[in-house]
């Protein structure tokens, strides 16, 4: 492992116990009230969740196009990390939902494509893993689906008829607000990255376990 | 005679000195019962009145979905840390035994 990870995941350590004072002393929203305060987790791993998306398909079109099994690896990594946060976000999103909407869930564009996009991810992964031979190009393939949802999710708040916040409620934050909001997204940002080198590390120990193996059968 | 009659006072000393003990127990234990007001019982209704809002002790409270939704988080967190830091030691466990393997057969 790289030297700076440590120091790092020290830090990521530190900023998510201090994130909970940070959000508790920002305001409350005038409508929902206590309930609110799960968007300072809910969108830093929404975003998360449409990073780690767009970083497989891109790891997996380099993978498709120039063969390079390190491309393969971090697509892999991150395939992962989207099922993770696409977890987080589905499952906290209801909880607020059930407060601020009176229901569990909503069948509009930006749940269902969300829900899509992390179905696609668990099919990269189920493909990976039971496909057998070439399941890898396969589920390169199915990246690329992956990443192309990631604007549609984001975008479709503001061109359809929904009651999910709409994307202009961040830049319109107030102050403490935004504190606790960027300060939430600084943490889950740091840990994505520390998490992602953690997965590629392994994923490059079983490539080496797979070349010692194969040595072995030599 | 002196004895009998000191033993005798005594007796009642130590009678009057329980029973006085248990009546201020007593006091003690129901002065909260008595201090409470009588509870009003609830009237019989003959018709239901509508509203279109719960009132506010039924809505359903927040603070549950906030604390499920936030121990949600670490705990995914903190079992995907976990599940990774496994897997890493099972493989490298094993690159180390095969390696440490091949060593013992090129020696040999």
């Amino acid at each position: 492992m790289p030297k700076w990870f440590m120091p790092l995941a020290g830090l990521c350590a530190v900023m998510f116990a201090a994130s909970p004072f940070l959000i508790a002393n920002a305001d409350y929203e005038s409508t929902m009230g206590l309930v609110q305060k799960i968007f300072y987790y809910h969108l830093p791993s929404a975003w998360i969740f449409l990073l780690s998306a767009i970083v497989c398909g891109i790891a997996s079109a380099r993978f498709l196009f120039r063969g390079s099994p390190r491309q393969d690896r971090l697509a892999y990594a991150a395939a992962e990390l989207t099922v993770l946060f696409g977890a987080i976000v589905l499952v906290t999103g209801p909880l607020w939902a059930r407060k601020a909407w009176g229901v569990w869930w909503q069948w509009d564009v930006r749940l269902t494509s969300s829900l899509m996009g992390w179905m696609v991810a668990w099919a990269y992964l189920l493909v990976r893993k039971y496909g057998g031979p070439g399941s890898d190009k396969l589920a390169a393939g199915l990246a690329l689906f992956g990443m192309a949802n990631v604007p549609f999710v984001y975008v479709s708040v503001n061109y359809w008829r929904t009651i999910h916040p709409a994307t202009t409620v961040v830049p319109t934050l107030p102050v403490d607000m935004g504190l606790a909001l960027w300060f939430s997204v600084a943490c889950f940002l740091l840990l994505f990255v520390l998490l992602l080198r953690l997965r590629v590390h392994l994923e490059e120990q079983r490539s080496r376990l797979d070349a010692l193996y194969l040595s072995l059968d030599e | 005679m002196s004895f009998l009659l000191r033993r005798a006072t005594e007796t009642r000393r130590h009678g009057v000195s329980l029973v006085g003990a248990i009546g201020i127990s007593v006091l003690l234990l129901c002065a909260p019962l008595a201090a409470q007001q009588p509870q009003p019982q609830p009237q019989q209704q003959d018709e239901f009145v509508p509203v279109s809002q719960l009132p506010a002790q039924d809505q359903l409270p927040a603070a549950p979905l906030l604390v499920i939704a936030y121990a949600f988080v670490w705990l995914a967190l903190f079992a995907y840390l976990v599940s990774v830091a496994r897997r890493l030691s099972y493989v490298q466990r094993e690159v180390e035994r095969l390696e440490s393997d091949m060593k013992r057969g090129s020696r040999s």
